[in-house]
């Protein structure tokens, strides 16, 4: 089993990459498990075709003692197991800490069947605090993917959370596997991250084309790959599915300082500026 | 004596070495400037301090012993549970009054989920709760660590409380983690007093009104001071805060003199007075049979009316009478022995007051959680550099008060009569000492080990977490935190209850027992039958 978590700045399309990834590893057969680890328990909703999910921290509040995995767990298309780990609206409470009893809950339901090919996290923004690691640490994810663009605030975030890695690599084991770039179309992007993905001693593991067909699978409740099956799109999507399965180069990532990474920026990203 | 000290310290690694030795002084009168301690700092993470937290300065020293107030700790059930009348404050109904919550623990008692989904609506259900089944006039939050990092809102949460019940219902984020010990805790609950509560009342005093500020009345030591005040002819509008109410601390800006007994803990309010209301504040102690003669004088110089001096006399002289013959009986088993102190921010240096109404001596004392000004005086006060940990707790700037400002002395009486009492004024502890005697901030357990084997004290006053440290080593220890379970200790009686117990403990043959014969004598006999080679 490889379970893997995957980062990335607020807003880059995490969910929405982890989801379409998933389904391309469905489609060729893989036994996969999304752990949304986001309060906004939004992780699985392509997936599971828009179907609200309860999450496990809902569950156990209301159910008490009487949490069955079945309550917690829904499977989607290509047979994905979805779970949300959910956590407390904005503003109040400790989401870092719903994590943590989320995801122990999910080791003693036994939702860790001998089967499964692979588990995904997907974790909300940054790293903020102890709880957001949780899915890195005490030999969970092994394996880090970080979702980034060619804005600088996106490779700002990439950075920070190899921070993190370096942290929870010496103690916890934990690999950076590559950068995934959802592109946004920015200038020189490709150049960019894969001079960021190198410096941090990574790769760009693969770059995901920007298309509307995206946003459209999203509002049918879909992943691109079951919506528009012959698309490129869901070529590309086949495309990361592959190269993730196929991937055998973990780093524990060498992160740059704040200028280094201005640096980079200018080198690459403002061509022509 | 400083080669022996200097041998407990250099046993340290260099930078705790360079720590703790400015954290222990030998008293020397004759150097040529005062002698300066360290203290109120961070302790050393791994050593195994004695001090205590910022909830338990607040909820458990300040806050708690308030009678007509519920009490609830905004936490996980283990910070409420152990507070609950650990420090054996008592209290009860007296004339006119009908709420007594003390024997109470109430806490939120919260949990995983509520941790995670915020605890704000489990206090708001606890605070409905204690209101339909007791109907309090006043409600205390007090957090506790989780609380401060979930950041629950328990101000807003007293806000609404006061709306929906129309009681009053005071908010204290005392979260332990804050500042260096409990000493953090007693300001913020002082803050919270002088702006919520003293002031609100208009119960008219008399001439010889006095607030009692800083006796927390364990195992009933108010009552005894009370007692002899009353008998004086003084009227006591507030105790802060033993067996103390909102209802009578809501006056306290009413009364003509404030006393300090515990200075630590309760300095800021007496300060915050002063600001506000220009009320004078003097160092009293009534722990010890002379110091308790001395402030009674020197409160009745404050008010200088001979009728009041004439009285003040008169109860001494008929206290003693009563006292004299106990205390003789029980003097002779202590005169000459030793003792060591270490307790709170006031009780290490009271107590040697009444150790040396025994004819006993006290070779070290210290604080767990004093500043500086407890040890070299309030003079000390404009010297001491604040540093990040005292500046993150709240500092409240105050402005006279139109209405009830007002000064009882003249400046000329007030400037003369500062010269012979101790008027809005603290010696500290350094200045009573004896030569040669250690004085020593937070002590350490492998301190008290070593300093039990240096100076051979005894008796070793401290707390609960010391006590059975130094009872391992065969030495008489009480707990000046609780009294054990006697008391009271303060005024003439407790002068003489403490001589009683004293030299009970003193006297007991247990001390000698701490070695077992198993230790001495040999467990099996045997005698040689030949030599096998």
């Amino acid at each position: 089993m490889r379970q893997i978590a995957i980062y990335g700045k607020g807003g880059i399309g995490k969910s929405t990459t982890t989801q379409n990834l998933t389904a391309g590893l469905g489609e060729m057969g893989k036994q996969v498990m999304i752990v949304g680890c986001d309060p906004k328990a939004d992780s699985t909703r392509l997936v599971l075709g828009g179907l609200a999910q309860k999450s496990v921290l809902d569950t156990l509040r209301e159910e008490g003692e009487e949490i069955e995995l079945e309550n917690i767990m829904k499977s989607g298309v290509f047979g994905i197991r979805c779970v949300e780990s959910g956590g407390p609206e904005p503003g109040v409470g400790c989401a870092g800490r719903g994590i943590i009893t989320s995801i122990n809950m999910l080791e003693s339901l036994g939702a860790y069947t001998e089967d499964l090919d692979y588990v995904f996290y997907d974790v909300l923004g940054d790293v903020v605090c102890g709880g957001f690691a949780m899915p890195i640490r005490e030999g969970k994810a092994q394996e880090i993917y970080i979702v980034a663009s060619g804005e600088l605030m996106a490779l700002y975030a990439a950075n920070n959370i190899s921070k993190g890695i370096l942290k929870f690599a010496n103690s916890g084991g934990c690999r950076l596997g590559g950068i995934i770039c959802n592109s946004r179309k920015v200038d020189g992007e490709r150049e960019l991250l894969e001079a960021f993905a190198d410096e941090l001693g990574s790769q760009l593991i693969y770059f995901v084309p920007r298309d509307n067909l995206v946003q459209r699978a999203e509002i049918n409740k879909k992943t691109v790959i079951e919506f528009a099956p012959d698309e490129p799109q869901a070529e590309a999507y086949r495309g990361l599915a592959k190269a993730i399965s196929e991937n055998k180069m973990f780093v524990v990532p060498k992160p740059m300082d704040q200028d280094r990474l201005e640096e980079l920026m200018m080198k690459y990203g403002f061509l022509g500026l | 004596m400083k080669d022996h000290l200097s041998r407990i310290v250099d046993k340290y690694p260099a930078n705790i070495f360079k720590n703790r030795k400015e954290h222990i002084v030998l008293v020397d009168h004759d150097s040529e400037n005062p002698q300066t301690i360290t203290a109120n700092t961070r302790t050393i993470p791994g050593i195994i301090t004695s001090r205590g937290c910022c909830y338990a300065g607040c909820k458990g020293v300040v806050i708690g012993p308030i009678k007509d107030a519920i009490t609830i700790t905004h936490g996980p059930i283990g910070c409420g549970y152990y507070s609950w009348a650990t420090r054996r404050n008592k209290a009860r109904l007296e004339e006119g009054e009908t709420d007594n919550y003390l024997n109470y623990c109430f806490s939120t008692d919260l949990q995983e989920g509520d941790i995670v989904f915020g605890g704000e609506k489990k206090l708001k259900r606890a605070i409905k709760e204690v209101v339909e089944i007791f109907h309090p006039q006043n409600i205390m939050i007090c957090s506790t660590c989780p609380v401060g990092l979930i950041g629950d809102d328990i101000n807003a949460v007293a806000a609404w409380a006061e709306q929906e019940f129309h009681i009053k219902v005071l908010a204290f984020s005392c979260e332990g983690y804050k500042g260096v010990t409990q000493s953090a805790g007693h300001h913020i609950a002082n803050n919270g007093l002088i702006k919520n509560v003293v002031g609100t009342g208009n119960t008219v005093t008399g001439k010889y009104s006095v607030n009692l500020l800083g006796e927390y009345n364990i195992g009933g030591d108010s009552w005894e001071i009370e007692r002899v005040l009353t008998r004086i002819g003084y009227e006591v509008v507030s105790v802060m805060t033993g067996n103390g109410s909102i209802a009578k601390i809501k006056n306290a800006h009413l009364a003509n003199l404030n006393l300090v007994q515990c200075y630590r803990s309760i300095n800021y309010i007496a300060e915050m007075i002063q600001t506000k209301y220009g009320t004078d504040w003097l160092k009293v102690n009534f722990i010890g049979v002379q110091s308790c003669i001395e402030s009674l004088r020197d409160m009745a110089r404050y008010f200088d009316d001979p009728v009041l001096i004439a009285r003040t006399e008169e109860v001494i002289a008929e206290e003693l009478d009563e006292i004299m013959p106990v205390i003789n009986h029980y003097q002779p088993l202590c005169v000459g022995k030793t003792a060591a102190l270490f307790v709170g921010g006031s009780r290490a240096l009271h107590y040697q007051y009444l150790f040396q109404d025994l004819g006993m001596e006290t070779v070290l004392a210290g604080f767990e959680f004093a500043h500086r000004d407890d040890y070299e005086g309030s003079e000390v006060i404009p010297f001491i550099k604040e540093d990040a940990d005292s500046k993150n707790i709240e500092t409240l700037h105050l402005e006279p008060d139109e209405k009830h400002y007002r000064l009882v002395l003249s400046r000329e009486k007030y400037e003369t009569l500062k010269k012979q009492i101790p008027l809005n004024y603290f010696g500290g502890m350094i200045k009573v000492m004896k030569n040669n005697s250690v004085v020593i901030d937070d002590i350490n357990h492998y301190e008290i080990d070593e300093f039990l084997k240096l100076l051979k004290p005894d008796i070793f006053c401290a707390g609960i977490k010391e006590k059975y440290q130094i009872h391992k080593s065969g030495v008489f220890s009480k707990q000046l935190h609780s009294y054990d379970y006697t008391g009271p200790y303060a005024g003439f009686k407790g002068a003489a209850a403490f001589a009683r117990d004293i030299a009970l403990g003193l006297t007991a043959p247990v001390w000698n027992m701490i070695r077992p014969p198993w230790k001495t004598e040999p467990m099996l006999e045997g005698s040689l039958i030949k030599e096998v080679i």
